[in-house]
C-alpha cells in the first residue's frame, strides 16, 4: 500500500481519475457483451443500445483526457504518479476504441437482421474468439484496478491465442464462401465481427502493457517480452 | 533508522571531477553526514535533493571547504579534486575556492559598483591591465546572461539591480575567476520564475565549461537542469543516478516517496 501524499487532494483527484477509468472500463465491457449478444439474437432494438453508450464512453474520454491534464499542470506529477497519469491516457484511448469496436459488431448485427437471412451458424463462428477475448478485456481492466503486473504479463501471452483464433476463423469463412456464394455478405458480416473481437483483444493486451508500465517502469510495448521475468514487480 | 542506503546507479561513465569517498560531517557531536561517497562528473550538472535538513547543503560546502569559517564544525573521510584530497590541513582554501566557486541562497552583491563586483575577485588572483580587466568584465557578465541589462550601469551599485539581476551578478562573479566546479546552493530560492527562468537557462549555457552541483528544494528544477540527481536523508545518500532514471523510475522507494511527495 503506497504512502499517501503529503497533499490529501492530490490523492483525491487521482482516485477520481481512476475511478472513472474503471468505469469507463465496465461499461466498455457491457458494451462488448451487449453487441456480442445482439450479434447472436439479431435483435436490432439492442444493437441501438450498444451505439448510444458508446456516446457514454466518449464523453468519458474527453473528460478523462482532461483531468489528467489538470492533474500535469496542478502536480506535476514524478515516478510512479507520472506513469499513472501517462498509461491512464493510453488505457482511456484503449478503451474508447474498444467502445467503437463494440459499436462495429452491433452494426453487423443489425445489418445481418435487416437482411433476415443467416446461412450459417454466425454466432457458432465466434464465439471462442468471442470467449477469450472477453476473458482478456474482464483481466486487463482487473490488472488495470489491482496494479497487478504478473496478471498483467500472463495476459499478453493469451492474446496470441485471440489472434490465432482469428485467422482460424477466416480460414473457415473463406472456405464457406467459396462453398456457397449465397453465403458471401452473412460471412463477411461475421469476419467483421471477428475482425472487431480480435481488436479487442488488443486492445485489451495494451491495458495490460500499461499495467506493467506502472508497476515496474519498463515500457515492454513492440518488444520480444517472451519470457521476461514479471516476477520483478516492486512492492 | 536507515542504514545502507548507498543505491548507486551509474549507466555511463563520464570523467568525475570531484570523488567523494567515506565522507563524514560534524556539527561539533552532531552528525550531519554519514559515509557519503559520490563522484560528481565532469561538464555536468548534479543536484541534491532531499527534505530539509537532509545534509545536501552541508555536502555542497564540503566542496569547497566553506565550512572551515565556523569553528566545532568538521569533516572526515576523502574529497578528491586535482589529485588530492581538499579536506587535508595544510591546502590553500583561497586557492580552493578559486577552483571552486559558489553562488548562495540570497544573492550577496558587495556593496560596491557592478564593475568592481566582478573586479574584487579577479584582483585577488590576477594581475590584469585595465584593458583585460574590462574584457574579463564585460565576459563575466556575457556568461551570466547580464551584460545587455547592466552594461550602461556598470559603476551603479550592484544593490540597485533587480534580485534576479543581483542572483547573476553573483554567478558572473563566481565565473569571473574562471573556477572549474560551480557550486549553487538554491541559487533561486528568492527569485521569481522569470528571474528563475533565466538562472536555469545560465545553467544550461555554464554546462560546457564547468562542472556544476546545485542544491534545490524545487523538484521540477533538479529534473529540468541536472544530469544527475542525488537524493539525500537523514544525512545519508539514499540514491544518486541520471535525473531521468531518478524521476521516472527511482530504484528505492524511500526516493519514489519524496518526488512524488508523499513524505511524512
Amino acid at each position: 500500500m503506497p504512502l499517501e501524499h503529503s497533499s490529501k487532494q492530490y490523492d483525491l483527484d487521482l482516485e477520481q481519475i481512476r475511478s472513472k477509468v474503471l468505469l469507463m472500463g465496465g461499461l466498455v465491457e457491457s458494451q462488448f457483451h451487449d453487441a456480442l449478444e445482439c450479434f447472436r439474437t439479431s435483435n436490432a432494438e439492442r444493437a441501438e443500445k450498444v451505439m448510444q453508450a458508446d456516446e457514454q464512453v466518449n464523453r468519458l474520454e474527453v473528460t478523462l483526457d482532461d483531468a489528467c491534464s489538470h492533474l500535469i499542470v496542478r502536480r506535476q506529477p514524478a515516478a510512479n504518479d507520472l506513469r499513472t497519469v501517462m498509461a491512464t491516457i493510453k488505457v482511456i484511448t484503449d478503451l474508447e476504441r474498444i467502445g467503437d469496436e463494440a459499436t462495429k459488431i452491433a452494426r453487423a448485427a443489425r445489418s445481418m437482421q435487416e437482411r433476415g437471412v443467416s446461412a450459417i451458424n454466425h454466432y457458432e463462428t465466434v464465439r471462442v474468439i468471442a470467449d477469450s477475448a472477453g476473458a482478456l478485456l474482464h483481466d486487463a481492466l482487473d490488472s488495470f484496478a489491482r496494479l497487478d503486473a504478473k496478471q498483467a504479463m500472463a495476459l499478453i501471452a493469451q492474446d496470441a491465442a485471440v489472434d490465432h483464433e482469428f485467422r482460424s476463423i477466416m480460414r473457415n469463412l473463406i472456405t464457406f464462401m467459396m462453398e456457397d456464394p449465397r453465403t458471401i455478405s452473412t460471412a463477411l458480416d461475421t469476419l467483421w465481427v471477428a475482425k472487431a473481437v480480435e481488436r479487442i483483444g488488443d486492445h485489451a493486451k495494451n491495458i495490460a502493457e500499461y499495467v506493467i508500465y506502472v508497476v515496474e517502469g519498463r515500457d515492454i510495448r513492440h518488444t520480444d517480452h517472451a519470457g521476461s521475468g514479471a516476477d520483478r514487480t516492486k512492492d | 533508522m536507515i542504514t545502507n542506503l548507498s543505491a548507486v546507479t551509474q549507466a555511463s561513465d563520464p570523467r568525475t571531477t570531484i570523488e567523494i569517498s567515506g565522507l563524514n560531517f560534524f556539527y561539533g557531536a552532531f552528525q550531519g553526514l554519514k559515509n557519503i561517497n559520490l563522484k560528481i562528473h565532469e561538464k555536468k550538472v548534479t543536484a541534491f535533493i532531499g527534505p530539509s535538513g537532509c545534509g545536501k547543503s552541508t555536502l555542497l560546502r564540503t566542496l569547497n571547504r566553506m565550512y572551515d569559517l565556523y569553528p566545532g564544525q568538521r569533516a572526515e573521510g576523502e574529497i578528491i579534486y586535482g589529485g588530492r584530497n581538499i579536506l587535508e590541513p595544510g591546502l590553500d582554501v583561497n586557492m580552493l575556492r578559486a577552483r571552486v566557486g559558489m553562488v548562495f541562497q540570497k544573492p550577496t552583491p558587495f556593496p560596491m559598483s557592478v564593475y568592481d563586483n566582478i573586479a574584487f575577485g579577479v584582483r585577488l588572483y590576477e594581475n590584469l591591465s585595465k584593458g583585460e580587466m574590462d574584457e574579463r568584465v564585460e565576459w563575466a557578465l556575457n556568461k551570466a546572461a547580464l551584460w545587455t541589462e547592466v552594461k550602461d550601469k556598470l559603476h551603479k551599485s550592484g544593490l540597485s539591480l533587480s534580485g534576479g539581476q543581483q542572483q547573476r551578478l553573483c554567478i558572473a562573479r563566481g565565473v569571473a575567476v574562471k573556477p572549474e566546479v560551480l557550486l549553487l546552493d538554491e541559487p533561486t530560492s528568492a527569485l521569481d520564475p522569470i528571474s528563475t527562468a533565466k538562472i536555469e537557462e545560465l545553467i544550461s549555457e555554464l554546462k560546457p565549461d564547468y562542472t556544476i552541483a546545485i542544491v534545490t528544494h524545487n523538484m521540477q528544477q533538479a529534473a529540468r537542469c541536472s544530469d544527475y540527481t542525488a537524493y539525500m536523508y537523514l544525512g545519508e545518500l539514499v540514491e544518486f543516478g541520471e535525473t531521468d532514471q531518478i524521476f521516472m523510475n527511482p530504484a528505492r522507494r524511500e526516493t519514489q516517496d519524496y518526488i512524488t511527495g508523499r513524505f511524512g
